[in-house]
């Protein structure tokens, strides 16, 4: 029962109740994701709330990386939305950082990968296409629709423009959940298999150890890869966000 | 607003998760759409297509998550917001002060080359002055040591003119006498007069 749990690179994706909790039906129970966003959120509010505690007018190096971050994601949304897209940078902000810090959690050993799950990552997209749209319909009422109809396309292809422009604009939720969670998803399960070699392989004895280290470079390898996949990530997620929150301010493209 | 957004947005897949739940007695039924379950089993399916879990973790991200961005916008960003603002504002005050002190520096340089060239062409005039003076007051002395001169050269001509004349005067009587002594020493007896005549005839 342990061995096949140990190899079983599916088993790093279950879901534990740690305090049942169940309403009306539904099973509102805290979990180990639950566990790890509560780790992630305070990680990544202590980290900011400490580094910027002393105020200092010469950052220390601390201080320096949530300055860093900070100006990045308000670059990134001024650049993609303007200056009026910057009602919207404490939402791109925290979502970014709870991006962030989620995905590098979970490359530490035994961590939960919050990310990981097609749900959160979902919830997050639902959060940005809900304010797209409510604050798109709030601002423009129906001009919002403007959206739809890029400007100088022939009358004849308008419909079919038109067409492929709602598709698109509804599969945004999908595909930026579904990136996040399937880079997370495929990254950490080959980690598990290169590093499921390397313990197999060694329970073998002399030669499995010799051969052992292939995977064991591997597995090296590929958490270095995971760290830039969790930053990318992280990074694709909230200049998705920032395109999505221009077309909120300006539908007429 | 985001708050609200969030729960707004848990109870719909909430429902799903109701559906979730009563899958699994339905054997594969619900989940067939999401998940190739192999045996449609709870735990056996694939974790995060397992919809049993859903309200929990949407309930939950939106609880961390609606925390996080609350104290990110309410602690964490206008403090950031600050100290680069008063990092901007420092920077500039400082680059303003430098330009200020840059242009005094300039002025006081301006004012110092003003001064001297002032002081340079006052020493001109000065010694140029003092030059002219100089040569005027020689001048002056020169012509008065020269009229001076003069009036001494002509004084001694005067003099010596007169002391001619005298002299003249004084050789007609000597010649008058000698030529009288003369002609009575000759046993001549000679008039005055005639004496007088011959001897201005021949001074003439």
């Amino acid at each position: 029962m342990a061995t096949p749990d140990k190899v079983d690179p599916i088993h790093q994706f279950h879901i534990n109740k740690i305090v049942d909790f169940h309403v009306g039906g539904l099973d509102l129970s805290f979990t180990n994701s639950s566990l790890f966003m509560v780790v992630t959120v305070v990680v990544a509010g202590a980290f900011l709330y400490f580094a910027t505690s002393s105020r200092a007018l010469i950052p220390s190096r601390l201080q320096s990386v949530a300055e860093m971050s900070y100006e990045f994601v308000a670059n990134m949304l001024r650049d993609a939305a303007g200056k009026q897209g910057m009602q919207f940078f404490p939402l791109v902000f925290s979502l970014f950082m709870f991006v962030l810090v989620a995905n590098l959690l979970g490359l530490f050993p035994y961590f939960f990968t919050v990310t990981s799950h097609i749900i959160v990552t979902f919830f997050l997209a639902m959060i940005v296409i809900l304010t797209v749209v409510l604050y798109g319909f709030y601002k423009h009422g129906l001009h919002f629709f403007k959206l739809f109809v890029p400007s100088g396309v022939p009358a004849i292809l308008l419909p079919l423009v038109v067409g492929i422009e709602i598709i698109s604009f509804l599969s945004r939720p999908i595909s930026l959940s579904v990136r996040l969670f399937a880079n997370m998803l495929a990254g950490h399960i080959t980690l598990k298999v290169f590093a499921g070699f390397v313990v197999s392989l060694s329970a073998m004895g002399g030669v499995g150890i010799a051969g052992a280290i292939l995977p064991l470079g591997m597995t090296v390898a590929i958490t270095a890869l995971e760290v830039l996949v969790a930053l990318l990530q992280a990074y694709v997620f909230a200049v998705l966000t920032c395109m999505y929150l221009n077309d909120a301010l300006h539908p007429g493209h | 607003m985001f708050v609200t957004d969030a729960y707004g947005q848990e109870t719909a897949p909430s429902t799903e998760g109701g559906h979730g739940a009563e899958a699994p007695a339905d054997a594969g039924h619900a989940a067939g759409t999401e998940v190739p379950a192999a045996g449609g089993h709870g735990e056996g399916s694939f974790p995060p297509f397992d919809a049993s879990t859903f309200p929990s973790q949407i309930l939950w991200v939106a609880i961390t998550f609606g925390l996080f961005y609350l104290f990110l916008k309410k602690v964490i960003m206008p403090r950031l917001a600050g100290i680069l603002d008063v990092r901007e504002s420092r920077i500039a005050k400082d680059i303003a002060e430098a330009g200020r002190m840059k242009g005094e520096a300039d002025a006081a340089v301006a004012a110092y080359e003003q001064e001297l060239a002032e002081a340079r062409a006052n020493a001109n005039t000065i010694g140029q002055q003092s030059r002219d003076n100089a040569k005027v007051e020689a001048e002056t002395a020169r012509k008065s040591i020269e009229a001076s001169l003069e009036q001494k050269l002509a004084e001694a001509e005067e003099r010596v003119a007169k002391i001619k004349a005298t002299a003249m005067q004084d050789v007609g009587a000597i010649a008058e006498e000698t030529a009288s002594a003369i002609v009575s020493a000759l046993g001549g007896k000679s008039a005055k007069a005639d004496v007088a005549t011959a001897v201005k005839s021949v001074r003439s």
